[in-house]
């Protein structure tokens, strides 16, 4: 369920690490609902447009919106609005389940009886009921990933960012994972996500792949693979990514 | 809002800290092992000089001014030699502190000007050295005394007796006993929150909360408040054990000690946090806050008293905040004062912890 409206707008949006430009004038749009991946090698700089999208960075230069808040001057109204999911640690090891829901809940402002409501809900749908008093460090990685994705839109966010969500998980997992993601995008919530996995990038709506810190391509999987006269996103990536210039 | 955000912080904070395997543990038992043993070791009566003795005039005299020194409880006499080589030989050989030679005729010249000991002190161990001479000193002093009366009983000797107020057996445990909480403070309040907020930046669940609403000023407090219990924690431990296995109890009101706790431990805490969102490791965090407590510990006036300092050490001090609370407890503890006669003191701690928890939420960053 894709609207016309706007919910991430990116202008020429660059991060300088002294001399190194990791992210290099990169605009886009992202519209309400939307599934947009980020592709691109290691070090092309995917997790640094992100985490300057999130307001953990301050960009060099260039502006960004989301949800319609400015980046810059108003990154603390942005993490209202946004959930993110980081491919490890998003939540704490030694706490429980239920105990990381209650935290990161209570810090977007959910009531407490919201917070039972939705967990109760949550477990039965992750099927994880019994498993809100075990520590998180003592789940299998896979249910760890749900976990945290859900905790990223338990507060119903505008964007939810996801920084390889999926590295390290089983393929049964993942289907499952994406499901997820594709729920929550049909209640209207836009999904950012980066990948390494290229079956992944066919479940997005539109693809950017990344190539030293620009933005080499952005369309939709099909109309990438017209473009690139290509079979697969398998052949789009590799060649796409063999115009990268600078090495890791 | 931000209330209930920071009650939430702060039962994670208490949960964690449950679960982590040696914190709980530290927090008792390193108040308890510091203040059972160290005031039992870390003592600097000097007691067992060594003393080798000259006697050149093997007079009443010099034999009474030896066995007044080997009743000496703080003096042992290792050896008395007929010259001197050989008493410089044992001291060589490490068997002895103190020389004292008696030189010919003493006995006869005593009531003249011309007349003298000499006594000489090994410098390797200093303080041994110079107390232990001092010993000798105090020794032959109180003999030459009681001889001249009994040579001439109309001479008028005049009387030094000398009191010690407040410590009056001069029990280096009293002086002791509150600087090592001070010292305990120093470290668990000081290390803990330094490592609590650099382990999370280590694991990188700091990011998972850089990325929420979350206030600066929330997050801080809920580094700091939790630390600030330990702290009274801490402090109370070491009262108690003062108090029952060493009898030392605050003079003072107990409450004066309490006070300066509260604005002390605010204080470390802060440097912690400040020190935490300068580094990246725990190693850099370790290093940075152990040059600190380095300078902490000898320039606070914790073993050296601050009035021995040279006068420009003695100006550094004041920008050393433990001087502040080692003062205070050492009053509090020994004298009875009271909050009103030291304010000055509590003005200070009290203007360190303002500044250090500002400085602890300015420099943290949730974007960079």
């Amino acid at each position: 369920m894709i609207s016309s409206e706007v919910v991430i707008s990116v202008k020429d949006l660059t991060k300088k690490f002294g001399n190194f430009t990791a992210v290099d004038h990169i605009s886009f749009d992202v519209r309400k609902g939307e599934i947009f991946g980020f592709l691109g090698a290691n070090g092309a700089g995917k997790t640094t447009a992100m985490r300057m999208l999130c307001g953990l960075s301050f960009p060099t230069s260039g502006d960004g919106r989301v949800d319609g808040y400015d980046i810059i001057t108003q990154s603390e109204e942005v993490k209202k609005h946004i959930g993110y999911m980081s491919q490890k640690f998003s939540l704490y090891e030694n706490l429980t389940v239920a105990e990381n829901i209650r935290l990161f809940c209570t810090i977007y402002g959910m009531s407490n009886k919201e917070i039972k409501e939705q967990s109760t809900r949550l477990y039965s749908y992750l099927d994880m009921e019994g498993m809100e008093k075990k520590l998180v460090k003592d789940i299998p990685v896979g249910w760890k990933q749900k976990l945290a994705f859900s905790v990223a839109t338990m507060h119903n966010p505008a964007v939810v960012f996801l920084d390889e969500p999926t590295g390290g998980v089983d393929p049964i997992t993942r289907r499952k994972f994406w499901e997820l993601i594709y729920e929550v995008s049909s209640k209207g919530v836009t999904v950012f996500v980066t990948t390494h996995y290229l079956d992944e990038a066919e479940y997005c709506d539109r693809i950017s792949i990344m190539v030293d810190g620009q933005i080499a391509a952005l369309n939709s999987p099909e109309g990438l693979k017209q473009e690139f006269h290509a079979e697969t996103m398998d052949e789009v990536f590799r060649k796409v990514a063999s115009q990268a210039k600078r090495t890791e | 809002m931000q209330i209930r955000i920071l009650a939430a912080l702060l039962r994670k904070e208490v949960l964690l800290m449950k679960r982590n395997p040696i914190i709980p543990k530290i927090v008792i038992m390193m108040p308890l092992m510091v203040m059972l043993v160290l005031p039992l070791i870390a003592n600097l009566d000097v007691k067992n000089v060594n003393i080798v003795i000259v006697d050149n005039d093997r007079s009443q005299l010099s034999r009474r001014i030896i066995s007044d020194i080997s009743h000496n409880g703080y003096l042992r006499v290792e050896a008395i030699e007929g010259n001197h080589t050989e008493a410089l030989k044992i001291i060589e050989d490490g068997k002895a502190d103190v020389i004292l030679t008696i030189p010919y005729d003493y006995s006869k010249n005593v009531t003249s000007q011309s007349s003298h000991l000499d006594i000489e002190a090994n410098g390797v161990n200093a303080t041994k050295g110079m107390l232990g001479a001092q010993y000798v000193t105090q020794s032959v002093v109180g003999t030459l005394t009681q001889w001249r009366e009994l040579q001439d009983p109309n001479i008028v000797v005049p009387e030094i007796s000398v009191i010690n107020r407040y410590n009056p057996t001069l029990n280096f445990k009293n002086y002791m006993i509150p600087a090592l909480m001070v010292v305990l403070l120093i470290i668990i309040c000081g290390f803990l929150p330094t490592l609590n907020l650099v382990s999370e930046k280590e694991t990188g669940t700091i990011e998972a909360m850089n990325v929420t609403p979350v206030g600066k000023l929330t997050f801080v407090l809920s580094k700091l408040i939790p630390f600030w219990v330990i702290g009274l924690l801490v402090i109370t431990v070491g009262i108690l054990v003062g108090g029952f296995v060493y009898g030392l109890w605050p003079v003072g009101n107990v409450l004066a000690v309490y006070l300066a706790t509260i604005l002390f431990t605010l204080l470390m805490s802060g440097l912690g946090v400040v020190i935490a969102n300068g580094s990246s490791t725990m190693l850099q965090s370790i290093f940075v806050m152990f040059a600190f407590i380095i300078v902490f510990q000898l320039m606070g006036g914790l073993f050296t008293p601050i009035a021995s300092m040279p006068e420009w050490a003695q100006i550094i001090t004041y920008g050393v905040p433990p001087r502040y609370f080692i003062e205070i407890m050492r009053s509090v503890y020994l004298k009875g004062t009271s909050v009103s006669e030291l304010w000055v003191q509590y003005i200070a701690l009290f203007g360190y912890a303002l500044v250090l928890c500002v400085l602890a939420a300015l420099t943290y960053k949730k974007q960079s």
